[in-house]
């Protein structure tokens, strides 16, 4: 089992960015998803840096993959994907449909991310024909589905599963940060900048409920499996994803680390609390509302 | 340009039918479609009934069968499309993968649709689904602007079919889990957002709460009108304001652009709602058969009659209209 650092799903700092895949190249994941998946105006990081930075991890022993847009709107922006998934470097993690038909006419092998629908064998089966090499479980889903996918999972391909981050539940043509703000997408000043979590947005009665991150809505809670992870294994998961959170990713990462090879999990569940922006959940895996947290272990 | 109009029960389908539409989508009574709801939607008797009223006046049937299978429902969603097929309907409506796989293997003679569940923006998209599954006609998310519709329409290899009114989602259809996130249910997995299970409507010392699941969706003071705890209408706490941080109570009503949408090549215009009431069902049909005959026989001259506004304002979510991602100041 290995673990993958999933694309930043925030509008960081360029610096902020290049430092922290600077650390990424030193910790023990072995998989990284570069680029930008949720808004194309987001530009701190230009497409021929993801490529430096790309080349730079690979070195450093990395297997490197670009992921696409999630939600392709404008011309320009399937233009871009256009030439992404030309590119002859890196194979390509395809969030939309799009991403897949122009990867397969092309006749490379791609991954699916999180938000990409695979809910049935009938759909692995058919997407291993276009050369899918690994695909995301999409975040909904439960055990009980992912041991019958595993069961009818084709030969070569491997399984995904999002095992840290805040969740992407929603996409949208608004932009919810700026309209947070009083300002239109048009003009949106790229206030996402000031929220590298994310906006928190709240109940009325001051629940932490969801998280507004521009086009993307996110949930508040950080979905974490820790307490699954010796069952993920069982079932021959291969990856486990750590979706970039502003702070202490790469302690995160070690936790995680750990976890694949000790079975007593208790201190390291104690140690991940601390970490979470808001705080845990983990419905969805264990066949839940998403936003609920279930027995585990470690309490 | 196709009216295509809801039906959620026979008298819907005869009140869309009488009243003009071309086309008319249902679902079966489980969770193969997108709207199952306690109360809604067909079996046997009155499927073929339904069948046999549109088709016998000319109209087509469209069956939905548009959420997301799992492994152990899988069977479910095959023998819902067979039995579609088994009736002779015009069309099916399909989102998943798997199933378009098994009905155009298995039934490669009838139409397929790829549902606004499938998630497709672009022409490449299309693409991949004409080739693969031969589909006939694509309805496109309301994430889209008139300038982008054109831009997909420009490049599709099928027709395009786009909403034209209704219940607005705000966010891409088929790849919205907020209602599973806050209740286990959601749109891909039950076929139902913010389903009537979960909801709890709690009276106050000042007013109205309505929750979903537990979680506060919306307070309503005493004299404001509560709505229903769709999740993403609901106002909510961003910094220090208290707002619709993602949508207001509101519905989507293309009136006004029906010219541009006929003059980008929009093929066919849907009405959302199969959990409305047949009287919804027959005044939207109604308003919207006379908008677009008005709007073909004389496209330069159109105007949306105030009338019409009004009629579709009345039934609309929160009594109001907006035109969504197609207009670019709403996004």
């Amino acid at each position: 089992m290995r673990l993958s650092i999933g694309p930043i799903q925030y509008f960081w700092e360029r610096q902020r960015v290049l430092d922290f895949y600077q650390q990424a190249a030193d910790s023990p994941a072995e998989i990284i998803y570069l680029g930008e998946v949720i808004c194309s105006k987001r530009r701190l990081v230009k497409p021929e840096d993801w490529f430096a930075i790309g080349e730079e991890l690979k070195q450093s022993g990395k297997e490197v993959i670009l992921s696409s847009l999630t939600l392709l709107e404008a011309a320009s922006e399937v233009a871009s994907l256009k030439k992404l998934c030309a590119n002859d470097s890196f194979m390509v993690e395809a969030n939309d449909i799009s991403a897949v038909q122009l990867l397969s006419k092309a006749g490379r092998q791609f991954v699916t991310g999180p938000s990409f629908n695979i809910y049935n064998g009938r759909s692995l089966k058919l997407l291993a024909g276009k050369g899918l090499k690994r695909w995301v479980l999409p975040v909904e889903l439960g055990l009980a589905t992912l041991k019958d996918l595993q069961a009818q999972r084709p030969e070569g391909v491997e399984t995904e599963v999002f095992a840290l981050g805040r969740l992407p539940l929603a996409y949208s043509a608004r932009c919810y940060t700026a309209r947070s703000l009083n300002l239109p997408k048009d003009d949106c000043q790229f206030k996402c900048i000031d929220y590298p979590d994310g906006r928190l947005l709240k109940t009325r009665e001051e629940q932490d409920f969801l998280v507004l991150n521009g086009i993307q809505t996110q949930s508040a809670l950080t979905h974490q499996v820790l307490d699954q992870v010796p069952e993920l294994k069982g079932i021959g998961v291969d990856v486990l994803r750590i979706s970039p959170q502003f702070n202490d990713t790469m302690k995160i990462i070690d936790i995680f680390y750990k976890s694949i090879f000790n079975n007593d999990i208790e201190d390291l569940y104690d140690n991940l609390l601390e970490l979470l922006p808001v705080g845990p959940c983990n419905g969805y895996l264990v066949e839940q509302a998403g936003m609920d947290h279930g027995p585990q272990q470690a309490a | 340009m196709e009216l295509v109009c809801p039906a959620g029960n026979l008298p819907s389908l005869k009140a869309a039918v009488d009243n003009g539409a071309d086309s008319v989508y249902v679902g079966f009574k489980d969770d193969t479609n997108a709207r199952h709801f306690a109360g809604l939607n067909f079996t046997g008797r009155t499927f073929e009934k339904a069948i046999r009223y549109a088709q016998d006046r000319g109209r087509k049937v469209f069956v939905a069968i548009n959420t997301y299978p799992q492994p152990s429902g899988f069977e479910r969603w095959k023998k819902a499309v067979d039995q579609a097929a088994e009736h002779g309907v015009n069309a099916l409506i399909l989102a998943d993968m798997g199933v378009l796989d098994y009905a155009c293997e298995r039934w490669p003679n009838l139409n397929l649709h790829l549902s606004v569940q499938a998630s497709v923006t672009t022409a490449e998209g299309i693409g991949f689904y004409h080739e693969n599954f031969a589909i006939k006609r694509v309805v496109l998310p309301r994430v889209l602007s008139v300038n982008q519709v054109a831009h997909v329409i420009a490049g599709s290899p099928v027709p395009v079919e786009v909403f034209g009114f209704g219940s607005l989602c705000v966010m891409v259809e088929g790849r919205c889990l907020l209602s599973s996130y806050a209740t286990g249910r959601s749109p891909n997995t039950y076929g139902a957002c913010s389903p009537g299970s979960h909801v709890r409507w709690e009276e106050t010392p000042d007013g109205t709460d309505t929750r979903l699941n537990g979680v506060l969706i919306d307070h309503y003071g005493e004299g404001e009108k509560a709505g229903y705890p769709t999740l993403c209408k609901g106002r909510f706490q961003v910094g220090d304001h208290t707002f619709y941080a993602l949508e207001e109570p509101t519905s989507l009503n293309t009136l006004s652009i029906l010219p541009k949408l006929k003059e980008i090549g929009v093929s066919a215009i849907k009405v959302e709602g199969r959990q409305r009431s047949p009287a919804y069902v027959a005044q939207v049909t109604a308003v919207m058969r006379a908008a677009i005959d008005s709007c073909l026989k004389n496209p330069q001259s159109y105007q949306p009659r105030e009338q019409w506004m009004r009629e579709l304002s009345g039934v609309s979510e929160g009594s109001q209209t907006t035109l969504g991602a197609y207009h670019r100041p709403w996004q």
